[in-house]
């Protein structure tokens, strides 16, 4: 299998990246780690005529605190996410998250920022994006916004980075000391996507619930924030009654596509049991 | 040919230029214009793990990699692990341990191993199965390829010590 042909280029800085991507505008398709692009480009269902591989810019790269916040250069790799030990301190949640993706090759390659600019519904950074209150560095030849994760994800490979923009970074606010935290994600095999998955982040205040953060992975067109879920735990003391009541409110907002990993009926109650076996580890897991 | 680019990397310690379409798959360069037929041609989707090489100190599936995007590396495929003619610790205890049945799967295997000992020199059976969950073995030989980690792991610590 071999992709159709096309023009590489290999800028050495972000604006010649940028300037490159105004060139070439619909027919040119970013490189990350290209464990999502090459595969589709392989089967031809991407068939870029240029191909901008953004491996050389070194400022892409990196995890630092920049106040209460951690910055992620967007083409930082999942190996590097795990490994990190600034994060296994302040977002324990993110490296959990990442040492369930894929496969350890593909961990080398694959990047948090194409993991999440993919805008594939299966991919794992968008729920834990959600469910962290992360933010995403939007840059162009004119500047760079700031987009938060909330509302970035549309649909289907389908997100808000504009034509003629790059991700280079992902803020992500440090959850406070002693949240607890889980991502639970069931897939059928090593390098599958989750059948279903949910993030949880948890803060309790005297015992009860001071707020819960839930996001759900690949069980609809998006990754989803359960809101509802997360408002009826506020002020609750976290019991059996109450985790079954947010994982049925989890449950009601799923609307997985049928494939080979089950109906849509056995995706959404896998949404909720991973909804309850996080909450529960969160709740071991907070102080 | 039109749209060609020279990359230049080091394959096993020694230097090579090859020129290439953009489109070409590391794999193919190194199987048909390097003659390395180690890393093998699996699953061609990124799943099955036959094809790792090492590349600047990753294992990486050759098959999901542009031969383009190796210009300046560090490349290390099975073909390399023999020195002097002696065999690297890791090929002896997959030979000792009984690691291979058809052997498709093992220049994968043994050359992602090969980084997870760099990484984690004394891996628990746990940390070996997770670290190594990349490669496929279609024989289903798992037990015996974990022993052999397991044994080259501690050949080498001798070996440091």
């Amino acid at each position: 299998m071999i992709p159709r042909p096309f023009e590489y280029h290999a800028p050495a800085s972000l604006p010649e990246a940028l300037s490159l991507l105004n060139r070439y505008g619909d027919e040119a398709k970013l490189l990350a780690g290209g464990h999502s692009l090459l595969p589709m480009m392989k089967l031809r269902f991407a068939a870029p005529s240029h191909l901008i591989d953004l491996g050389r810019i070194g400022d892409l790269k990196g995890i630092r605190q920049v106040g209460d916040e951690i910055h992620i250069g967007a083409m930082t790799t999942e190996n590097e996410l795990i490994w990190s030990k600034l994060l296994a301190e302040k977002v324990p949640l993110l490296v959990e998250g990442a040492r369930q993706i894929s496969d350890p090759q593909v961990r080398y390659k694959g990047t948090i920022g194409g993991d999440i600019s993919h805008g594939d519904p299966g991919n794992d950074h968008p729920a834990l994006m959600l469910a962290l209150g992360a933010s995403f560095v939007a840059s162009d030849a004119k500047g760079e916004r700031v987009v938060p994760a909330d509302g970035f994800f549309l649909g289907l490979y389908a997100t808000g980075l504009q034509p003629g923009e790059i991700m280079t970074q992902i803020r992500i606010p440090i959850p406070a000391a002693g949240t607890g935290w889980c991502y639970a994600k069931l897939k059928r095999k090593t390098g599958d996507f989750a059948a279903a998955a949910a993030a949880v982040l948890l803060r309790l205040k005297g015992g009860s619930v001071e707020q819960a953060s839930i996001a759900l992975t690949n069980v609809g067109s998006t990754p989803l924030k359960a809101r509802q879920a997360e408002d009826c735990l506020r002020g609750k003391r976290l019991d059996d009654a109450a985790i079954a009541q947010a994982t049925r409110l989890a449950m009601a907002i799923c609307e997985p596509a049928a494939d080979q990993r089950g109906d849509a009926e056995y995706k959404t109650a896998m949404a909720g049991e991973m909804t309850r076996r996080a909450l529960h580890t969160a709740l071991s897991r907070a102080r | 040919m039109a749209n060609t680019h020279k990359v230049a990397f080091k394959l096993n310690g020694r230097p090579v230029e090859v020129t290439v379409e953009p489109r070409e798959l590391l794999i193919h360069t190194l199987r048909e214009r390097l003659q390395q037929t180690g890393p093998h041609i699996g699953c061609e989707t990124s799943h099955c793990g036959a094809c790792t090489v090492d590349i600047d100190r990753m294992s990486v599936k050759s098959c999901t990699l542009l031969t383009v995007q190796c210009q300046g590396a560090e490349v290390l495929t099975i073909e390399g692990f023999e020195q002097g003619g002696r065999l690297h610790a890791l090929q002896e205890a997959f030979t000792e341990e009984h690691a291979l049945q058809c052997g498709y799967c093992t220049p994968g295997m043994i050359t992602r191993a090969y980084r997870l000992l760099q990484e984690i020199p004394d891996p628990s059976e746990e940390e070996i199965r997770y670290w190594m969950a990349g490669n496929l073995c279609r024989c289903t030989g798992y037990q015996n390829i974990v022993k052999a980690v397991r044994s080259a792991a501690g050949k080498l610590a001798a070996k440091a010590a």
